[in-house]
């Protein structure tokens, strides 16, 4: 965990101040609602089609307990009783009235949580693999260059009004979590030949109406030039991003209409005239920010408790062992997803009694420690092997013990028509109804993993092209309808899918992707080859021929 | 449109000057960029002092050559969303060392101000009244700032650093 320090506490109480000053204008009418929208935007307000809603950051995805408890609070307190995490590690309150928003946020800055730049044409919430610090392997932390990161571009005096949004990502595994390539910039934390650890840097990478995957702008970045670098890049687009169509003002299309080579250099320009600058970061700089991340104190435990042994006889905690808990980097202990998509329920929601009883869970078994995923799931991560038995008891009284992580109804999905002003159909009721048609464990056991990303529009914020099978509303004739890709991957190979065919009706979605698991099931080469890689080997036709046959 | 400059509301001694107008023989005097560029010699050469309004989609580079000759530079925010200006100010302010007057013009509203400061403006045609006359308690809005810009102010980072330091230091 990063510890605020007093420094943190006072901007973000600065920033709660500015933003009640915002607000108190607009309801005055001093503030036209057009100049109102960027200001609120920046701290994460949007008008949906029932209310505003409110997202809060989680930056790289790590929360205490005691944060969690305050996310409870807000849900009780200002909303409905829920709230909705979200693919960037944010949560969204989806009820929120605009004149309680700014003692929302200045209760959640008493636990150094913030909204600031969760919305808006600057850089986003930092995300990172929701595993750092913990998954065997991983070069180091990748947190405490997202922590300098998260400072660097907060309130950035020049990059505040981009083009368009900015998203970062940062992984320091081998295995990509945190969905790299499909950020606007993607930091891959690795060796170089000489031992030194630095950055490979992706660029342009993004999902939306245009889809692309990012591309490699300099395979090696030292760590103490990582801001410098950054800066380069958001200075040459923040001048040359274009601003006449929002639609191609992602950096994406910037890198696309240069090339990476010309946007290359372009970058390499600016970065060589700037790099030895008050941005450069010395080994102090970098430490101090380590020094305010705490670990747990690990025990010395067993591979293979007692406790372990005895709950073995046990399917259905062999079951939720064997689908949701996953190696940590200290033997006897383990990372822990908890699904958020219970079979019926919209995917990535949490009820107030839920993140309460969570954050409990988490003090007792998880050094009071917790972690949000891009897949809409939450993890402990931290929890001793000899727990499990008992963590997954609780887990599933609280109705948090699904074990369907990764499977096919592990859904991505976004809000879609149910709340979004920007969707074309719904994403919710689609995924609920997945959730029933493969509700039977050993039946989703057997298909394997498989990701089905959902959705409600062309912007994407449900993943729809990354996702082993993608599913996008559109509307046609004033009726929803769904186009499927398949073949789609967010990881280190990632790809975007292909579109099956013509879209469907709403009524049709799920009979498709019953259609496509089925065709698969028929088609694998053996037990162990995933869904996405029988689409790989043998290319989409055998697929489209199977759901368009009777259709 | 009231000019804050040197932190409160003050009269404008700069004329703004169509590109079809006459110029006047002398007294300060504000032009487009494409009516300097034509003749920045005979500008420059003039009594008066001379000010230029630069667009936000120019490259600052063309203006580098009198950067030491101009008075103003004043960059334009077409909207308050559009913030091209801002990587204009910090160039001319930290790359090139422009030391004149710039000056922040277009859609300038209060949101604004800290980061004009920061970026290196010390002038703003300020839209509202309102905030204009705000401007001083804005200006103020923060104490803590992350990021090191050409305004000096000292970054959270070295700030640790110091107060690491005075703690080590001590008794």
């Amino acid at each position: 965990m990063y510890a605020y320090d007093e420094i943190d506490r006072t901007l973000i109480n600065e920033r709660v101040s500015e933003f009640r000053d915002q607000v108190k204008r607009r309801l005055s009418g001093e503030l036209t609602e057009d100049e109102f929208k960027s200001l609120r935007l920046m701290n994460g307000v949007y008008l949906q089609l029932h209310a505003y809603m409110f997202r809060v950051a989680i930056p790289y995805g790590t929360l205490s307990s005691e944060q969690m408890r305050r996310f409870a609070h807000v849900a009780r307190r200002y909303d409905r009783g829920y709230g909705h995490f979200t693919t960037r590690q944010n949560i969204q309150f989806n009820w929120i009235k605009l004149a309680e928003l700014p003692d929302a946020l200045a209760d959640l800055a008493e636990v150094g949580i913030h909204a600031m730049q969760t919305s808006g044409n600057c850089t986003r919430n930092i995300t990172a693999d929701q595993w750092a610090g913990v998954a065997p392997g991983e070069i180091e932390d990748p947190r405490i260059w997202a922590e300098l990161l998260r400072q660097y571009s907060t309130l950035h005096p020049e990059f505040s009004f981009l083009p368009r949004k900015f998203k970062f990502a940062i992984t320091a595994s081998e295995h990509d979590r945190a969905a790299i390539k499909v950020h606007d910039i993607g930091l891959r934390l690795h060796r170089n030949a000489a031992g030194e650890t630095g950055f490979e840097v992706l660029v342009g990478g993004g999902l939306g109406r245009t889809p692309f995957i990012g591309k490699t702008i300099k395979s090696f970045v030292p760590g103490r030039d990582l801001l410098s670098y950054v800066e380069a890049i958001l200075r040459v687009y923040n001048q040359y991003g274009r601003r006449d169509n929002i639609y191609k003002a992602r950096i994406k299309i910037l890198v696309h209409e240069l090339g990476i080579e010309k946007f290359a250099k372009e970058v390499e320009d600016e970065w060589l005239a700037m790099r030895d600058s008050a941005l450069t970061l010395d080994d102090s700089d970098v430490e101090d920010i380590r020094s305010r991340f705490t670990y747990p104190a690990y025990e010395k435990l067993p591979h293979m408790p007692e406790e372990l042994k005895k709950a073995a006889h046990d399917p259905h905690f062999e079951a939720w062992r064997k689908n949701s808990t996953f190696a940590h980097k200290v033997p006897g202990y383990a990372i822990v997803t908890v699904s958020l998509k219970p079979i019926g329920g919209p995917p990535g929601d949490a009820t107030a009694e839920q993140m309460d009883a969570i954050a409990d869970l988490a003090d007792k078994y998880s050094f009071g420690e917790l972690r949000v995923g891009h897949e809409q799931n939450l993890a402990l991560p931290h929890v001793a092997r000899r727990d499990l038995p008992a963590l997954w008891r609780a887990l599933d009284k609280i109705g948090l013990a699904t074990p369907n992580v990764n499977l096919v109804t592990d859904i991505i999905a976004c809000p879609g028509l149910d709340y979004c002003a920007l969707a074309n159909a719904r994403s919710i009721p689609i995924a609920q109804e997945l959730t029933r048609r493969f509700a039977n464990h050993d039946t989703a056991n057997l298909i394997g993993r498989l990701h089905v990303n959902i959705s409600g529009c062309i912007n994407a914020c449900g993943h729809h092209h990354v996702g082993h099978i993608g599913i996008l509303g559109v509307e046609k004739n004033g009726e929803e309808f769904y186009q499927i890709t398949i073949g789609g991957r967010a990881d280190e190979h990632a790809v975007v899918g292909t579109l099956i065919g013509p879209a469907v009706p709403y009524g049709d979605v799920a009979d498709v992707v019953e259609d496509l698991v089925e065709a698969y099931l028929a088609l694998r080469a053996r037990p162990d080859e995933l869904f996405i890689d029988t689409v790989k080997r043998l290319g989409v036709e055998p697929f489209r021929e199977r759901v368009y046959a009777t259709r | 449109m009231p000019l804050v400059k040197g932190g409160k509301i003050a009269a404008d001694a700069f004329v703004h000057v169509a590109d079809d107008a006459d110029l006047p023989g002398d007294g300060a005097l504000l032009v487009s960029a494409a009516r300097f560029l034509e003749d920045p010699e005979a500008l420059l050469g003039r009594a008066g002092k001379t000010g230029v309004i630069w667009p936000n989609n120019r490259d600052v580079d063309d203006l580098v050559p009198y950067l030491d000759r101009l008075a103003v530079v004043a960059l334009v925010f077409p909207t308050f969303r559009d913030g091209r200006a801002y990587s204009q100010a910090r160039l001319l302010r930290e790359r090139h060392g422009f030391k004149g007057e710039l000056r922040a013009t277009g859609q300038v509203l209060r949101d604004q101000f800290v980061f004009m400061l920061r970026a290196g403006f010390d002038s703003f045609e300020v839209k509202k009244e309102s905030d204009a006359e705000a401007f001083a308690a804005t200006a103020k809005r923060y104490s803590v700032f992350y990021q090191p810009t050409g305004d000096g102010r000292i970054t959270a980072l070295h700030r640790r650093m110091q107060l690491r330091h005075s703690e080590s230091a001590g008794p």
